[in-house]
């Protein structure tokens, strides 16, 4: 460990300050908590939030995972790990149910989080009203007043133009009844996941705010009676791993439009092929290692 | 100042207050849940866990109301030596209460939060003579199905639930023992 940095990067000052405000956002779930949200040695859209409140509540006995759309092996989630590997000398796995503290981008992994676990995720806007209301001033006093019409104006207009409401991420939820909540751009595939046993962190770092879901919270996604919330979800089983109930990611192979779909989770999708589920483009493990 | 002000920090404060604070936000995330949480050694009466949640979220941005029984210079010298947060007497500029029960109600007079920033609320630390996980039944975001903790009082916390997304939010603490109940969890009994 490089013992230049404090632990966890972070001025000690800063983790209260943000520690304070993760504490509010638990007692308030859904509700965004303001925070002076700090440079840090990344640029925004990398993690900055997600990072902040990672640092906030790492142990040093603790063991971190970071993904990026599922995945552990690219640039973002390597770089996040090694950051934390050398500011705060924590131990890092790639395996969900090793770790303690998950830092996620967009996706929450298909094997179920379990009650000593706490999931952080990078948000880049995390105002759900943004986009139907650029104010801040107002998107504040439509969440005093609980005033959501227009969000379901939204969902409406999908459902006009398209027969169905066609938000395919970053779909709205409602939790514990009071608050509508971006649940940062994960598929809406992962919406039912987030009433879990582990704990939400939301650290949206560019536009300074945090949020939680607490665990067992209710986590409603927003929906008509007639035409209720679709989970959505593969056509077809992962190329690899033959998963069925996993989330899948295409793949363009060639430039005469060959494809593949593969589990986004990666940690899930070599579980499964460790215990010998294999896909229609897989190769069964033995050859693999050959 | 007595020297008694001056010791009883944490020893290695970024690593004593992640652990205090992970005890900290689990037992906010898990109304009920009883936690150990330590580092600190602050002058009596006040209890370790008041004491180490203290250095752990008080800094001078944070205006602290110390109830009658803790205004004693020795203790109050030790919040400010250690923290730097300013002490004030006016119950409606605090952000953090630490006392007993008796001391801190009526909570009327504490800050609530606004409509648009229901975070800006103060939150209380009470002060008990010990844990216990029997009581009223409480139920919310956090608990699984339900879950039971000893309270000083019922008809004060469900008033105070009442005001969602307002309200206060308690950290109980006892020894090394800590337990929070936040604005969200309902009282049943």
């Amino acid at each position: 460990m490089s013992s230049d940095y404090n632990f966890a990067y972070l001025d000690e000052q800063t983790k209260r300050m943000i520690r304070r405000a993760l504490l509010k956002g638990v007692a308030i779930p859904g509700y965004q908590v303001p925070f002076a949200s700090r440079e840090m040695p990344m640029p925004y859209g990398w993690g900055t939030g997600g990072v902040q409140v990672t640092a906030a509540c790492l142990l040093p006995d603790d063991t971190l995972k970071v993904i990026d759309q599922g995945a552990d092996d690219t640039t973002n989630a390597v770089s996040i790990r090694k950051f934390f590997e050398k500011t705060a000398s924590v131990s890092v796995t790639e395996e969900t149910t090793e770790a303690t503290v998950i830092q996620t981008r967009h996706r929450i992994p298909e094997t179920p989080l379990t009650e000593g676990q706490i999931l952080v995720y990078q948000v880049p806007i995390p105002e759900p009203l943004r986009f139907l209301e650029p104010r801040e001033t107002e998107t504040r006093k439509m969440h005093a007043l609980e005033e959501y019409g227009l969000m379901h104006v939204k969902l409406y207009e999908d459902i006009a133009r398209h027969g169905h409401i066609a938000t395919a991420y970053a779909y709205p939820v409602k939790v514990e009844g009071r608050y509508v909540m971006d649940p940062s751009p994960i598929p809406k595939f992962d919406n039912p996941k987030m009433e879990m046993a582990g704990l939400q962190l939301f650290g949206a770092g560019r536009e300074q705010r945090i949020y939680a879901v607490p665990p067992y919270t209710r986590v409603v996604s927003l929906d008509f009676e007639d035409h209720p919330f679709e989970r959505g979800g593969a056509q077809q089983p992962c190329g690899l791993c033959a998963a069925t109930d996993a989330y899948l990611d295409e793949v363009i192979m060639d430039d005469i439009g060959t494809r593949m779909f593969v589990c986004s989770d990666t940690d899930y999708c070599r579980k499964r092929r460790e215990v010998g589920h294999v896909g229609e483009m897989g190769v069964p493990k033995a050859e693999d290692a050959a | 100042m007595e020297a008694e002000s001056l010791s009883g920090g944490f020893d290695n404060a970024p690593i004593a207050s992640a652990h205090a604070f992970r005890v900290a936000l689990d037992v906010m995330a898990r109304p009920g849940k009883i936690g150990k949480i330590s580092g600190a050694l602050p002058p009596a009466p006040m209890t370790v866990a008041a004491g180490s949640l203290i250095l752990t979220l008080c800094d001078p941005e944070t205006p602290v109301w110390l109830a009658p029984s803790l205004q004693g210079a020795t203790i109050a010298d030790w919040v400010r030596f250690h923290t730097g947060a300013p002490l004030v007497a006016n119950r409606a500029g605090a952000m953090f209460a630490v006392g007993r029960w008796e001391e801190l109600a009526p909570i009327t007079d504490f800050p609530i939060g606004t409509p648009q920033y229901p975070d800006r609320s103060t939150t209380l630390i009470v002060e008990m003579d010990r844990m216990t996980a029997s009581g009223p039944t409480l139920r919310g975001p956090g608990i699984k199905d339900s879950i039971q903790l000893g309270l000083p009082d019922v008809k004060s916390f469900q008033a105070n639930a009442a005001l969602f997304p307002l309200g206060l939010d308690f950290y109980f603490t006892a020894g090394s023992q800590i337990a929070a109940l936040p604005r969200t969890t309902k009282l049943e009994g």
